[in-house]
């Protein structure tokens, strides 16, 4: 993200001393090798390099990498990244969330960080489920999920973190999922992007929401149910068999046959990862009847707020020198000089 | 130079001409313009040398329906020839500019007081609103004081009708008329004010010229009115002050300042984080133009993301600030266990308020004190600071920024609505004065061979501060309870109780780091100490001076550091007999005098969201000292 020389770094210089204690299984542990392969990728500085979280099981990663490394209160990570990058905007900035962290207690702050487009990557772990807390159902779960609180099944109707994301302002919107060996390539596009980066990662969760994703991540339906979006390229999924095309009569997408590999016969659109309607259409398209939308789904940069807040400082300071002594002095003043008050205006 | 005899029950000694010290009260519409008038009359006043105090008082509605009770908005102004420590107790004269101003003022007012009346304004129909049978003005009902009722918005239409402005507008111009009669009565120069409507209206000549002939009219109708009665020139003498630069503040200015002023003592950037409330959006409003001090402002979503964003700012190696009022401070109080628990420097200002919940929120209380002291989850202590006037508020926010860095610490400073409002003459301090308390982070590893350790406390208990971007002190912090010296995560029983007490060995610790606690009026030991802390300063040192001067043996003990307090306060209250408590909340500091140290420390409260009259005070001393 910053113009620094990129330096050399293994996987290894990336883990830190101290033991990682999820549940064995748990995705995380693939998400923190994927991040821990990214970084030296993308060419990241550890001493550069600060991890934010909320609470949750999601949160404990930043005890996790060798770097710079801050675990907050529930659902606030947003707002001290604010205040990290605005004192520092040269630092590396991720977030580590949860869908209870990030949708719920933290919805606030997750709406706001984006709107402001705060220069940092923020990976939402989906897991639908409340794991820390012992298996509550969460703002993400499917309606009629089981857990201790909704003994009969949840009534709650889910919230979609890409959808509040892009309704939020965000500029960038991407999916993956815990075990995909495309994570870390989605990871550095989030890197690269110039402002909030926001990346729902679908993670499993085998305690309380056990292969919960198994529809589209099982090795055996994932071809024909996940689409990768890739900028350039057509909407094509099933080993390009079916594609996306605009159903222009409905103003929806719609799946289509794709013969021969013809898919301009079939009308499947190409992907526009600056096309924010289209964005809006693959987060919000009803998986089953649709596939799986991942990858980068939007990524169109905007001013990023910490250098607005630079610029604007600048201006407001144009032309004015600190001097505390003149500050104290401000405004209509007088003085005494005797023992008797003399009048003595000045500004 | 004319000069007023005791007609109005002033505080005029025998033997002076002129009167030590007047009390004005300027009551009208909250959109009348009330407290625009009574500061600029205060800013005139302090240039004629008085000393003064003010108690602006306004309603929670921004426009209050014209002419209703509830809509009244005041400003109380106390001046005089010697020190002046309160906005005074019972008015001498009182401005009102219609029905509803009289009728929610007027009992205030001394005996044989003034009232000066616009007839204008009391029609049928704002006498309706105002709830008033018949016209006080004219049914004999304000008997016990002199009434001076004339058509102040007849008057100043006539004043401004040159300027061909639309009666609304010629009617906005009716409160530069009244005080053009007050600076009259009290022998005030005009010219600053002229000069300020002049810079004001700058883009509008006339405007600024209408308000100037309407101010003038005012004063010219002092003059020549061929007044019998009760309308006459009153001078109050300057008071004798040091010699230097003065000017007024607020202390919403002077906190702002002082957090300026301490950032650069630490010679560190201030991060100031807040979040709209009243009576505290006034301090941000001020840092926002202090940039060039290196300060950055964040207006954040809420009160949480205000303080989470000031302690990521601290994280990050700059000083970070948030302030707020009593609801926004509840907010914020899981996140200042977490600045607790990384010990991260951090500053939080309070404006108390009227409470609980939304309570007054314009209003003046004492209430948070339990709050800033106890109100967190877990043992979670932290040093609480609190301002005694608005001057004063410019060196606690001095001192709450020198203990925060000092000692890692967020620090609590208290002030509230009545100090955050009010304005006095403040003798502007040279800033070369104080002594600079630099910072230093850790730039290399404390621990040659290993990890750096940062929890590893030094002699007064205080880890290092470390900043992200420093080469190889990569290292992880966080809410969770942790190891000694290596900040790893570690909740076992012994490193839990070793740790807890290490936080609260700190923050006791600061006692030793602060100067001890003077006795500021009377001797260090005797039969009772009025003991008060943050804005009841000047009603108590009031009525302690009364009291003295009739022979009492009484002191007062003004406390600014209420958490941890000094470390000769125990010795210093068990050198009193008896110790009385006045505070603007159900007796929250009497309780921790006592739970500190074994005192019967007895209380004196009030919470009428209006600050303690000297008078009341005095009764609680003729009443303990019996």
């Amino acid at each position: 993200m910053n113009d620094m020389t990129p330096i050399t770094t293994t996987l290894k210089d990336w883990e830190s001393d101290q033991e990682v204690r999820w549940c064995p299984g748990c995705g995380d542990y693939a998400i923190l090798k994927a991040v821990q392969r990214t970084l030296p990728m993308i060419g990241a500085d550890p001493k550069n390099t600060v991890f934010v979280s909320g609470i949750g099981c999601s949160s404990r990663f930043p005890y996790y990498v060798e770097s710079y490394g801050f675990h907050t209160i529930h659902g606030r990570a947003p707002a001290f990244a604010t205040g990290i990058k605005l004192a520092n905007p040269e630092l590396d900035v991720w977030l580590v969330t949860g869908d209870g962290d990030g949708m719920s207690i933290g919805g606030n702050h997750t709406m706001h960080v984006l709107r402001r487009n705060l220069n940092c990557q923020i990976m939402l772990f989906n897991n639908e489920i409340y794991g820390l807390t012992k298996g509550q159902y969460s703002p993400t779960s499917r309606t009629g999920t089981n857990s201790p609180t909704s003994p009969i099944g949840s009534v709650d109707r889910p919230a979609l973190p890409c959808a509040f994301a892009l309704g939020s302002g965000a500029r960038f919107v991407a999916r993956g999922y815990d075990v995909s060996k495309d994570l870390p390539e989605v990871l550095k596009a989030a890197y690269e992007h110039q402002g909030a980066a926001f990346i729902e990662i679908f993670q499993n969760c085998i305690v309380y929401n056990k292969d919960r994703f198994d529809d589209f991540t099982a090795k055996p339906v994932a071809a024909d149910t996940q689409l990768w979006c890739r900028d350039g390229e057509p909407l094509l999924f099933a080993k390009g068999t079916k594609g996306l095309a605009l159903d222009c009569d409905a103003l929806t997408l719609k799946v289509v046959d794709v013969v021969d590999g013809n898919w301009q016969a079939a009308g499947v659109a190409v992907h526009n990862v600056r096309n924010r309607g289209l964005a809006h259409m693959l987060v919000e398209m009803p998986f089953g009847p649709f596939p799986m939308a991942l990858g980068v789904i939007y990524d169109d940069p905007r001013p990023t707020f910490e250098s607005a807040v630079v610029e604007e400082r600048a201006r407001l300071i144009a032309g004015k020198t600190a001097d505390l002594g003149k500050l104290l002095a401000k405004g209509q003043t007088w003085t005494v000089e005797d023992k008797h008050a003399a009048h003595g205006l000045m500004d | 130079m004319a000069t007023i005899t005791a007609e109005h029950e002033i505080e005029a000694s025998a033997h002076d001409a002129s009167p030590e010290a007047v009390v004005v009260r300027f009551a009208g519409d909250s959109g009348d313009g009330m407290q625009l008038t009574g500061g600029q009359f205060t800013l005139s006043t302090a240039l004629a040398g008085n000393d003064l105090a003010t108690f602006p008082d306004f309603p929670a509605e921004i426009r209050a329906p014209q002419g209703t009770l509830f809509g009244v908005s005041a400003f109380q102004i106390n001046f005089g020839s010697s020190e002046i420590t309160t906005a005074g107790d019972a008015p001498d004269v009182l401005v009102a500019m219609n029905p509803a101003a009289l009728k929610t003022n007027v009992p205030a007012l001394k005996p044989g007081g003034l009232v000066i009346a616009d007839t204008g304004e009391f029609n049928k129909r704002n006498l309706e609103k105002a709830k008033y049978e018949t016209n006080p003005l004219e049914d004999g009902s304000l008997a016990k004081w002199d009434v001076l009722a004339f058509d102040i918005s007849a008057l100043t239409l006539e004043a401004v009708k040159p300027f061909g402005l639309g009666n609304k507008e010629a009617l906005r111009c009716k409160n530069m008329w009244t005080l053009g009669l007050a600076l009259w009565m009290f022998d005030r120069d005009r010219q600053p004010l002229i000069d300020w409507l002049n810079a004001k209206f700058a883009k509008n000549k006339v405007l600024a010229d209408a308000n100037i002939a309407a101010l003038n009219a005012g004063h010219a109708y002092g003059e020549t009115a061929e007044l019998a009665g009760p309308l006459r020139k009153l001078h109050v003498d300057p008071v004798p002050s040091a010699p230097g630069l003065y000017r007024t503040i607020t202390g919403a200015e002077a906190v702002s300042l002082g957090l300026v002023a301490g950032a650069q003592l630490a010679d560190l950037p201030m991060f100031f984080g807040g979040y709209p409330i009243t009576p505290a959006s006034a301090i941000l409003h001020n840092l926002v133009k202090m940039k060039e001090f290196g300060v950055t402002t964040f207006q954040a979503e809420d009160e949480i993301a205000a303080i989470c964003a000031a302690i990521g700012a601290s994280y990050a190696g700059q000083l970070g600030v948030t302030s707020s009022s009593g609801p926004g401070i509840a907010l914020k109080g899981e996140a200042m266990g977490l600045a607790i628990m990384t010990e991260l420097p951090l500053v939080i200002v309070n404006s108390q308020r009227g409470g609980p919940s939304t309570g007054l929120p314009t209003k003046t209380e004492q209430s948070d004190l339990y709050q800033a002291i106890y109100g967190r989850n877990g043992d979670a202590p932290l040093p609480v600071i609190a301002a005694c006037s608005p001057g004063d508020a410019f060196e606690c926010a001095i001192e709450a920024c020198r203990i925060a860095v000092q000692f890692m610490t967020p620090v609590m400073l208290l002030t509230d609505g009545y100090i955050g409002n009010a304005s006095e003459p403040w003798k502007v301090p040279d800033p070369a004065a104080y002594a600079p308390f630099p910072k230093s982070f850790l730039e290399e590893t404390n621990n040659p061979g290993g990890k750096v350790l940062p929890f590893k406390r030094d002699s007064l208990g205080v880890r290092p501060w470390i900043k992200p971007g420093t080469p190889g002190l990569m290292h992880r912090i966080g809410g969770i309870e942790k190891g000694i010296d290596t900040g790893d995560i570690d909740y076992s029983p012994q490193v839990h109780q070793a740790q807890t007490d290490a936080r609260k060995a700190k923050v006791d610790g600061v006692a030793k780091a602060i100067p001890a606690q003077e006795v500021c009026l009377g001797n260090q030991t005797g039969k009772l100490a009025v003991v008060g802390w943050g804005s009841t300063y000047g009603p108590i040192h009031q009525a302690v001076r009364r009291a003295r001067r009739k022979g009492r043996d009484v002191s007062h003990i003004h406390v600014r550091h209420v958490w941890p307090m000094p470390a000769n306060m125990g010795e210093l209250l068990k050198g009193f007999d008896k110790v009385l408590v006045p505070e603007m909340n159900t007796g929250q500091f009497k309780t921790v005098l006592r739970d500190q140290f074994l005192v019967d420390a007895r209380p004196l409260t009030k919470t009428s969201g209006q600050p303690f009259t000297i008078a009341e005070i005095e009764a609680a001393i003729e009443g303990m000292l019996g």
